[in-house]
């Protein structure tokens, strides 16, 4: 499995190589933790300083961009507190590249031309050999996946209308989820997690896109054909497991600052302790960050994925237990 | 009473569910990506054993059950209750059969068992894992049919029932595996 991993990791840098983007390294540890509501950066110190272990290595590498203005990847580790399960480590390998003139589309074209030539490359013989001859893929925007899959529209719906589509396919209904109006991002992540995904085909790999506005993270957000507001940001599944999140990124510092300082708003309102935004990024974004997209991909989900295996402790050298 | 916020959920925590303590066995994190995180658990029901599996919103917090585990000295039944003694501090403690449950067949005094309190109330007893224990009730093996193949039912003291091989005579004493209520060896 570490000479799989190994294999992994010189394909990918290969693939980069070929395409002219550069390998960085940005700091695992930082001044700054995130913002986001459902994420938790881990904290260390240095002599008598706070400092946060990064949950993704985003920031720093758009403000290298906005110096920059050229395509740049990196491999490394990233830390979310309380993540750990069956797909979930506390410390994880994850690839994350920018495309400066790049749209959504095209960074979804890139990620899937990536993920066949690991697949080409890749040494195993795992019960699925077809997935490696010829990885499958599929494209659905989030509205089209919940259609699909649960007959609601995302954009419009209620909590009142999910807890309906949850009792009538009898999904579990989870201690402390309620019927509040600000609820609803909530429940459409639990329907995603119960029904949506299940129902992606298995030994896939589908990407799901346009988000609900609600959910841009660090999207741009722009109308789609049907006059409404999504969240230009996209995410990758093999069967039922997520291995990538990207974004056409936000470009507009001021925005993103508000949108810092509401998610810390909401943090607060779930009891959690805000987060300490990232003054280094929002400067750099108000220098003047390019247009571009971005992706983040676990790299541990994604072989488990090339090699056929159903937990992540499969595919590290030591798991959390053992760390 | 405590309670505890889903990230304190870990294996052998003791959380009320549905008005009953159970013991949590299983704690997985479901969450998408950068979405809502939800803990699915499965927890053991400390009165019934039954497994039952719930799932909460991630920063849900519960309410603790109370629940102590401790090393007790059995004393005697008085046909209701059975009466233990916790020998540290000669605190007594009366279980009724409910909570005794199948330990009742392989005590008769003075064994250490394992006691789960609830708020301060016997909730279920485990007798030592062996038990030594008098024939009071068998019949005679047959002559020639000694050591190996064939068993005959006799009772103990205690009144349970076991299986023992052919050779064993009232009166003896037999040691007991009280985990799936059979022989071991002659004491």
């Amino acid at each position: 499995m570490l000479l799989e991993r190994a294999l992994m990791l010189k394909n990918i840098r290969a693939f980069f190589h070929e395409r002219n983007v550069i390998e960085v390294e940005t700091p695992l540890l930082s001044h700054y933790s995130t913002t986001d509501l459902h994420l938790d950066s881990l904290q260390s110190r240095f002599r008598d300083q706070t400092c946060y272990l990064n949950t993704s290595p985003e920031y720093a590498m758009k403000r290298l961009l906005a110096c920059w203005q050229k395509p740049i990847y990196q491999i490394c580790k990233a830390f979310r507190d309380d993540e750990l399960g069956p797909t979930h480590n506390p410390e994880f390998t994850m690839l994350e590249w920018y495309q400066p003139g790049y749209d959504m589309l095209q960074l979804m074209d890139e990620l899937a031309a990536l993920i066949e030539h690991l697949c080409h490359g890749s040494k195993l013989s795992p019960l699925d050999t077809s997935l490696l001859a010829s990885p499958r893929f599929e494209r659905l925007s989030y509205q089209q996946a919940f259609e699909r899959f649960s007959g609601i529209n995302p954009h419009q719906t209620t909590s009142g209308e999910c807890y309906q589509v949850a009792k009538v396919n009898q999904v579990e209904i989870p201690q402390g989820l309620g019927l509040g109006e600000d609820e609803v991002n909530d429940w459409l992540d639990w329907l995603l997690t119960q029904l949506i995904f299940p129902a992606f085909k298995k030994d896939c790999f589908t990407f799901m896109y346009d988000y609900p506005a609600t959910q841009c993270a660090l999207a741009k957000v722009s109308e789609n054909e049907q006059h409404i507001l999504v969240a230009k940001r996209f995410e990758l599944f093999f069967g039922e497991m997520e291995l990538a999140n990207g974004f056409h990124e936000l470009t507009d510092g001021v925005e993103q600052l508000q949108r810092f300082q509401q998610e810390n708003q909401r943090r607060e309102l779930a009891g959690k302790q805000a987060g300490r935004i990232d003054e280094n990024l929002i400067a750099a974004l108000s220098h003047g960050l390019p247009d571009c997209s971005g992706v983040a991909v676990g790299l541990d989900r994604l072989l488990m994925a090339l090699t056929g295996n159903v937990a992540i402790d499969r595919v590290l050298s030591f798991s959390w237990e053992n760390a | 009473m405590a309670t505890y916020s889903t990230n304190q959920f870990k294996n052998g925590l003791k959380i009320i569910l549905d008005g009953d303590p159970c013991s949590i066995t299983e704690n997985v994190v479901v969450k998408p990506g950068k979405g809502q995180a939800f803990n699915r658990v499965k927890a053991r029901n400390l009165k019934t054993g039954r497994v039952l599996e719930r799932t909460f919103k991630t920063t849900e917090s519960v309410e603790g059950a109370d629940v102590d585990e401790m090393a007790v000295e059995f004393l005697y039944s008085d046909g209701e209750y059975w009466h233990f003694m916790d020998s540290s501090n000669f605190e007594q403690y009366a279980a009724d059969a409910v909570a005794v449950g199948e330990a009742a067949k392989w005590i008769k005094g003075q064994e250490i068992c394992s006691m789960v309190l609830w708020d301060g109330t016997p909730l279920s007893i485990s007798p030592p894992n062996f038990v030594e224990l008098t024939v009071t009730q068998t019949d005679p093996g047959l002559k020639g049919d000694t050591a190996q193949g064939g068993t005959k039912p006799a009772t103990l003291e205690t009144g349970a029932d076991v299986k023992v091989p052919l050779f064993i005579e009232m009166g003896d004493i037999l040691k007991i595996d009280t985990r799936n209520g059979e022989y071991v060896s002659r004491a």
